[in-house]
This record gives structure tokens, C-alpha cells and sequence, in this order.
């Protein structure tokens, strides 16, 4: 009984926590963004403006939830459900502590790679559903991008995979007691950040939606809640490419025992994602076919390369 | 005339029958009135006779002469066109005149150079003056449900002449319909040669990487761009029409808003001219503050430019640091002139007040702040391997093609050419001073950042030379037409009262004439060509803003590239819509 209220429990901490923080981000995006580039930030709403995520958010429910006669319907309202489900969905083979996860899979890695396949569709189908040529383009270059960068961040891992023998991520995370991956597997780690960031389309890889070009790209049409689920989307699919990364190549809850492993894994992830909004804060974005050629002919030999050569040692050494 | 006296035997010579008078205007430029028919031979006569080269069309524009008191010496004419061109051999300017006496008609330009497409749709637009042969002559500025041709002297300048205004349901549709591109008016095909349908992507008015409210209308295959039409307009607000019913001293603040960001560099090519017609000297304290201040509003523009240069790349920081540099420029100009963008603060013989006391201190300690957020823009922006790589070897033009289009300013100069207003026609006292002219090696949109970002330093130089030898004595000329008129003596004699009070009720009075001037501008070559009847307000103003022909020129070299390549080329221009329209 106790069992399985404590998995209730982690489900509902999992998904309100997940979406807490994916909420917060927008608060702590604009304040980081801020203190970047020499500006103030919110500061209006409650004590140093933290109940700026609550005006947003109150503010995007009541918005006019616009559908445009020319669009696709169906197509139009169920495109922005997928990329919440799909990274929530996600979410559910995240180890946050010891025991602290919803569903323990043995093949948890690959279950994420399919969700993040998945993803895919939104841009898809939302640039489709719009009928509008910016989102068409910005559809077409978003599923270009996703599918190759799906490639590389799919085979930067498995070196990961190679050196645990295993794909369940609690797994991944033990073996990482003495040396965490990132240092065995340095190139691997640099390229799933990387494809990390192509994958949750955020600058520099924003080309989906590139707004001094494309407008908004796929979400050009999109007004009220449909609009915030795609950033809530994005905000979400930061937080797993950190948590991820986290799990993977820096060790997940492990740390000095004076913490409570929660905290070192909140800490990590948190490192992580101010990384992303820095990164937003700095980069131009490069052009769709220079993002596309340095994928296929730098990312992917070298994540090849990265698997070969892990394969190898782990041989020698068996 | 000096230094023409070739040009004269030359075009005699082959033309013995072309000229039809020659003009005395105040600005000694060659004028001369050429025959209808052999406008067209002539001018090509002139761009391409060796010795001459009059390569570049630099302006076009139109005089409806049927209002005008004083044309002693000129041929009878109801409309005259006028063409400006410039030699960058002989760095000389040339003015060839078309009376039109009967029939508003004449052949085109296009054939010469294919820059008069714009200037000449521009004058049909204002004038109902139409050119046989040119391809495409629609209406430009004015919307095309527009009736009538403003600049004509019967169009009416004000919305209470013109009877109450109503928009119904039908005529909306109407102006929506009108708005449809057709590709067939712009000779463009709807299928490539492989049967392929290109895509018609409609770019703008309302899009965040035309900075203001351009419309570009592109043929795409895929997302290669095969042709851009540029549809301009939107930003139209009649600024030359105006000129013709303010005075010309109430006219000031309206130049302030023809390029919007760079404030005083816009008045000064106007007072600059008035000055030159009514002959008033003006003092050395007043040029240098008129420099200064230039080169302020430069570098201003200039770091509007780098921040949403950089923003149209996709980086979102630049854009916010070069603003904040542009407030503490502004603190400076405001404790100037009291307004930031628009200070309207040039008038007719000098400056409108004296330097506020603990100016030098601003300024100085903007100088000593400046050159290091500079450097830390080149680190952030110049330097970045992706910026790079977005602008490097793309919007590629050279010096011959861009002397053809009539590019000035960074973007002539970016191409290798050291062509600087301000060091090959000194005005207005930059002779004095010393700087260098940034130039780039390619032509293309690196090289114009580069441009623009040494330029800033040069601007930086030349302000500190304001600040160290800011000569003393008048800020104003004390001739009885500088406006404001002095007061200090209207007390004592009463010939000073009269020109006061007649001055300052009525405005000033410029003898007849006709006088064109220009300034390097922080986008280019920005020109007035004002034509005096004898009378407190002008007869026509024509303002020649170097957006203009930047944005004719885009279609030319984005042709190839795609769509994230045109943000770069667009940005790299450096226009504004206000100076387009005008």
C-alpha cells in the first residue's frame, strides 16, 4: 500500500514539478536575459517581479483562443498537444534520486529517443495545419532539422550505452559512482548538448522559427493557450535536454553526502538550462543549409567515430 | 563655366542642336535645358564619352513650373524633369533640364541606366509625367486608387481641402483587391522552365526583418529567391509637398523626420542651401557645433544599425547594449538641444542656441566610454565564426555596379572606393578636420559592417577635434535673413525692427534661385534641391535620400540567395522607411 502511494506521489511530484519549473523558466529566462543585456527585467509584479510567471500565465488563459477560418482544423488544435505529451511522456523514465522515478525502463534511453521523434509532428503539423507560407517553411526546415539532429543525438549517447551496458538511465547513473561520463565520453556529451538544443529548436537553432525571417515560423498562427503551449513545450523540452544530460554525462543525483541527492540533481539540471538561456543571449543564428551540412558532415562522423572508438576500448578491456 | 568649359565643346560638338539654354544656378552646377528628343543621347553621351563619365544618375525628379514668377532665361515649359548626374572621375555634378511645354511625355531613362526605374515611376507618380518605354510605370509612393498627382501646384496640400473622407465596405475590398500582386505586371512567370510553380512569398508591409513597413514581394523556387519587387509607399507623408506651403524656416523640423534616426544631419543640407541662396556666411563657432553634432547623430545611427543589424541575425543581445550606448548619446544631445531625435536645432545662419555650459564634460566622458564597448561589440558581433559566416561573401556588388545604382555611403564605399562627401566636396567646414574613410575590400555584407563600425571611430575622432578647438564668438550669423533674427539691436535702429519683425511674422524671404547641396549622410548621400520663387516659402523641395536608390538596388544582387540571406543583405543596407517614402 505504502508502495504504491509513494508512487502516486512521485507521478503527481513528476508532472507538477516538471511543469512548475517549466513555468518558472519563463520568469527566470527573462530576468537572466535581462541581467545579460544590461536591462531590468520584470521587476513590477510582487517582490523582484517573481509573480511574473503568474501574470503570464493568468494573462495567456484569458486571451482570445483564435482559430483562423483558413487553417486545417483538426490538425491545427491537436499540433501543440503533442509536444506537451510527448516530453511530459518523457519525463516519466527521469531518475531524479535513488528510486525516485516513475517508470524504471530497461530501455529508457530508447523510449526517449522515440518521444522525441514524436515531437516532430508538432512543427510538422502545426506549419502544415496553418496554411500560411511562412509556417510552411518554418514547418519544413523544423522537420529537416529535428529528423537529422535526431540522428547524431541518438548515436552520442550510445557511447554512454556502450560503456554501462545498459539503457535503463538508474542504471547509467550508478555506473557513473567513481568517473561521471562527461569526462570518458567528452565528445559524446558536446554533441547530445548540441543536438540537445537543435532538438528543443532554441537559439541558434531556432530556425523553425527565426523570427527576423519566417515571422514565427510554424507557430506564425497560433494566438492564446494554443501559443503558450507551445512555449511551455519549449520551456519543457529544455528542462529534459537538461535533465538528461544531467542523468547521462554528469553523474544525476550523485554528489558529496551533505546534500540530499534531489538537490545535487536540481542543482545540475539548473546549471544546465541557464546554460541554454545563455546561449540565447549570445549566439546569431546560422543559415538553415550551413545548420544542415554541419550536422551531417561534422556531427555525425564524429559521433560515429565516438562509438567506434569507445567500442573499441571497451573490448580491449573486456 | 569654371571647370565645365570641356563638357561644353564636348556635348556642342556631337549635339549641336541638343541645348537649348544653359542656366545660372546658385550652386554652380552645369545646367543646361536639353531638347526632349535627345535627352536620351545625351545622357548616354555623357556617361560614357571618356573624359566625361557622368556614371551615376544621382537624382531625377520633376518642377511643375505653371505657379512659377521667375524664370528669366529659361525655355518655356509647363512640366520640366530634371536629371542630376555625378562624375566620380571629375568628381563634378551636371544638371540636365527637360522642358515639357505641351504633352507631360518624354522617352525613358531605363535603357541608360536601369536605376531611373524608380526615380521615373516616382515622377509619373507626382507629376502624371509618363515615359515611353519604361517597363513597368505604376504608381510608386501614392497608393493606385490615388487620383490626381500631389506635387502638381493644383493638388491639394491639406486633408480640409480635399473633402470629407469615408472608407465604405466595398471600397476597402477595392484597395485590398489592388494590393494583390500580379506577377504578370512585373513580367515574372509563375512556373519555372522545368514546370516547377515558384512560390509568391508576400515580405512585409508587417514583418520584423524589413525594419518598418516595406513590402518585398519574392519569387521563390524552394527557398532560393529567383526575384524580389520592391513595393514602397507606406511610409509616405508628403514631405516635399509640405515644403511648399511652410515657410522655410517652419520647414526645419520637418526635415528632422525625413531619415528619422539621424536627426540634424537631416537639416543640415537644407540650411546649408538656404544659406548659400541668401548668401549669409556662417560663423566658425556654429560650424563646428553643426559637426559635432553630426557626428554624434552618426555614430546614433550607426548603433541603431549594429543592434538590429546583429538582431536580424538571430542574436537578441547587441540590439539592447547598442540602445543603451544610444541613451547616454542622447543625455548628451538632449542637454544640447533639449529634444533627442528630432532636435530640429540648425537654422537658417547657424545654430538655434549656444552650447549649454558642462557640454565638454558629457561629451568627454562619452569619448572616454565609448571606445571600449566598441571593442567589446567587435568581440561579440564582428568576431562570432556564425555572424561570419552569414555575412561573408553574401549581397556581392562592386564599385562599377554600385556608382551605377547610385549607392553612396558605406555601401560605396565598402566595395574599395574611398568616396567620402566629406573629404572629396568639403562642406560646411570639414576640410578642417582630420579623419580617415573606412573602406572594405568585397563589396559585400561584412565588409559594409565593417564599414559602419570604423566609421563610428573615425566619427569619434573627429568629435574629439570639436571638443579640443571648439573655436569662441557667435553661434548665429548676424545677417538680417539667419532665423531667428538677432534681436539684441531691434531696440535701438529701426531698420534691425522692421527686418525682425517681418522675419519673424512672415519668415524670411530667399532670393529666387535654384540651389542643390548634400551631406554624407550616416546612410549616404542625402541632398536638397530647393527652388526659390522670391517668396517666404519654397517653390519646390526635392529631397534625394540615398535609401532610395539602396533599395532599388536590392532586387539586383539578392537574386541566388535565400531567404535568411535577404536578412542579411537588408540589414546590411542600413535604410529606414522614413527615407525611402520621405
Amino acid at each position: 500500500m505504502n508502495d504504491t502511494l509513494f508512487h502516486i506521489l512521485i507521478i503527481v511530484g513528476v508532472l507538477l514539478g516538471s511543469v512548475t519549473i517549466a513555468a518558472g523558466l519563463i520568469y527566470v529566462e527573462r530576468k537572466m536575459l535581462a541581467v545579460w543585456q544590461q536591462r531590468k527585467g520584470p521587476n513590477r509584479v510582487g517582490p523582484f517581479g517573481i509573480f511574473q510567471v503568474l501574470a503570464d500565465m493568468v494573462k495567456i488563459f484569458f486571451k482570445e483562443d483564435w482559430i483562423p477560418p483558413f487553417v486545417d482544423k483538426k490538425l491545427f488544435i491537436v499540433a501543440p498537444t503533442i509536444i506537451m505529451l510527448t516530453i511530459l511522456m518523457s519525463f516519466a523514465i527521469i531518475p531524479f534520486a535513488p528510486s525516485w522515478v516513475v517508470a524504471d525502463l530497461n530501455i529508457g534511453l530508447l523510449f526517449v529517443l522515440a518521444m522525441s521523434s514524436l515531437g516532430a509532428y508538432t512543427i510538422i503539423l502545426a506549419g502544415w495545419s496553418s496554411n500560411n507560407k511562412y509556417s510552411l517553411l518554418g514547418g519544413v526546415r523544423g522537420a529537416a532539422q529535428m529528423i537529422s539532429y535526431e540522428v547524431f543525438m541518438g548515436l552520442s549517447i550510445m557511447g554512454v550505452v556502450i560503456q554501462t551496458g545498459s539503457f535503463r538511465l538508474t542504471d547509467i547513473v550508478e555506473a557513473q559512482q567513481n568517473i561521471w561520463f562527461v569526462i570518458p565520453q567528452f565528445i559524446g556529451f558536446i554533441i547530445f548538448l548540441i543536438a540537445g538544443v537543435a532538438e528543443t529548436h532554441r537559439l541558434p537553432f531556432d530556425l523553425p522559427e527565426a523570427e527576423s525571417e519566417l515571422i514565427a515560423g510554424f507557430h506564425s498562427e497560433y494566438s492564446g493557450m494554443k501559443f503558450g503551449m507551445f512555449f511551455v513545450g519549449e520551456y519543457l523540452g529544455i528542462t529534459l535536454v537538461s535533465a538528461l544530460i544531467t542523468v547521462l554525462f554528469f553523474g544525476g543525483w550523485l554528489g558529496p553526502a551533505f546534500l540530499p541527492p534531489i538537490i545535487w540533481f536540481l542543482i545540475k539540471m539548473f546549471c544546465f538550462i541557464l546554460f541554454f538561456v545563455l546561449l540565447r543571449a549570445t549566439l546569431p543564428r546560422p543559415r538553415y543549409d550551413q545548420l544542415m551540412s554541419y550536422g551531417w558532415k561534422l556531427l555525425l562522423p564524429l559521433a560515429l567515430l565516438n562509438v567506434l572508438v569507445t567500442g573499441a576500448i571497451v573490448l580491449l578491456n573486456a | 563655366m569654371q571647370g565645365y568649359e570641356d563638357i561644353a565643346d564636348k556635348l556642342k560638338g556631337k549635339f549641336p542642336e541638343a541645348v537649348q539654354a544653359e542656366q545660372q544656378t546658385q550652386d554652380n552646377i552645369l545646367t543646361y535645358w536639353i531638347h526632349k528628343d535627345q535627352i536620351v543621347k545625351v545622357a548616354e553621351f555623357l556617361k560614357k564619352e571618356p573624359g566625361l563619365e557622368f556614371r551615376s544618375l544621382f537624382d531625377l525628379t520633376a518642377i511643375d513650373e505653371q505657379a512659377r514668377k521667375h524664370r528669366e532665361g529659361q525655355p518655356s515649359s509647363k512640366f520640366t524633369v530634371v536629371y542630376l548626374l555625378l562624375s566620380y572621375a571629375r568628381n563634378q555634378f551636371i544638371r540636365l533640364k527637360v522642358a515639357l511645354p505641351d504633352e507631360p511625355k518624354l522617352p525613358t531613362m531605363t535603357g541608360v541606366w536601369p536605376a531611373a526605374n524608380f526615380y521615373e515611376r516616382e515622377v509619373f507618380d507626382m507629376f502624371g509625367i509618363s515615359f515611353e518605354g519604361h517597363p513597368s510605370l505604376y504608381r510608386i509612393l501614392m497608393p493606385r486608387y490615388w487620383k490626381g498627382h500631389p506635387l502638381q501646384k493644383q493638388h491639394p496640400a491639406r486633408a480640409t481641402e480635399m473633402g470629407k473622407f469615408s472608407l465604405s465596405e466595398e471600397q476597402m475590398m477595392d484597395m485590398q483587391e489592388i494590393l494583390q500582386f500580379k506577377p504578370e505586371e512585373w513580367g515574372l512567370k509563375s512556373t519555372s522552365d522545368n514546370n516547377d510553380d515558384f512560390m509568391f512569398l508576400n515580405l512585409g508591409p508587417q514583418h520584423p526583418g524589413t525594419h518598418g513597413v516595406l513590402r518585398l514581394i519574392l519569387q521563390m523556387d524552394g527557398e532560393i529567391i529567383t526575384n524580389v519587387i520592391p513595393d514602397i509607399g507606406f511610409h509616405h507623408r508628403g514631405a516635399e509637398k509640405m515644403a511648399e506651403r511652410q515657410s522655410w524656416h517652419s520647414y526645419l523640423p520637418y526635415t528632422d523626420r525625413v531619415e528619422y534616426l539621424s536627426g540634424v544631419l537631416n537639416n543640415h543640407p537644407y540650411v546649408m542651401n538656404l544659406e548659400r541662396m541668401a548668401g549669409i556666411e556662417v560663423p566658425d563657432r556654429a560650424k563646428v557645433i553643426r559637426i559635432m553634432l553630426d557626428e554624434l547623430f552618426r555614430i546614433s545611427s550607426h548603433l541603431v544599425w549594429y543592434g538590429t543589424f546583429a538582431q536580424d541575425l538571430g542574436m537578441m543581445t547587441p540590439v539592447f547594449l547598442t540602445f543603451y550606448d544610444r541613451e547616454r548619446l542622447f543625455s548628451i544631445i538632449e542637454a544640447v538641444c533639449g529634444d533627442r531625435m528630432h532636435p530640429n536645432w540648425f537654422r537658417i545662419g547657424g545654430v538655434a542656441q549656444d552650447l549649454p555650459e558642462g557640454w565638454d564634460k558629457l561629451v568627454r566622458e562619452f569619448l572616454d566610454y565609448f571606445p571600449a564597448r566598441l571593442k567589446e561589440y567587435d568581440k561579440m558581433v564582428l568576431k562570432n565564426n556564425i555572424f561570419k559566416a552569414r555575412t561573408v561573401g553574401i549581397g556581392v556588388y562592386n564599385t562599377e555596379e554600385a556608382i551605377d545604382w547610385g549607392i553612396t555611403g558605406p555601401g560605396l564605399r565598402s566595395t574599395g572606393l574611398a568616396w567620402d562627401f566629406r573629404k572629396q566636396q568639403p562642406y560646411g567646414g570639414y576640410d578642417q578636420f582630420d579623419f580617415e574613410v573606412p573602406v572594405g575590400n568585397n563589396g559585400d555584407c561584412y565588409d559594409r559592417a565593417l564599414v559602419h563600425v570604423e566609421e563610428m571611430r573615425q566619427s569619434l575622432r573627429i568629435i574629439e577635434q570639436c571638443l579640443n578647438n571648439m573655436p569662441s564668438g557667435p553661434y548665429k550669423s548676424s545677417h538680417p535673413v539667419a532665423t531667428p533674427p538677432d534681436k539684441k539691436h531691434t531696440m535701438y535702429d529701426i531698420e534691425t525692427l522692421i527686418n525682425h519683425f517681418v522675419n519673424v511674422s512672415w519668415g524670411p524671404v530667399i532670393p529666387a534661385g535654384e540651389s542643390f547641396t548634400g551631406i554624407e549622410s550616416s546612410k549616404g548621400y542625402t541632398g536638397y534641391y530647393v527652388v526659390s520663387d522670391g517668396s517666404t516659402v519654397s517653390y519646390r523641395t526635392r529631397i534625394r535620400t540615398p535609401s532610395f536608390p539602396h533599395i532599388q538596388f536590392v532586387p539586383y544582387y539578392s537574386k541566388g540567395y535565400t531567404i535568411a540571406d535577404l536578412m542579411s543583405i537588408l540589414g546590411a543596407v542600413d535604410f529606414v522607411l522614413s527615407d525611402i517614402d520621405r
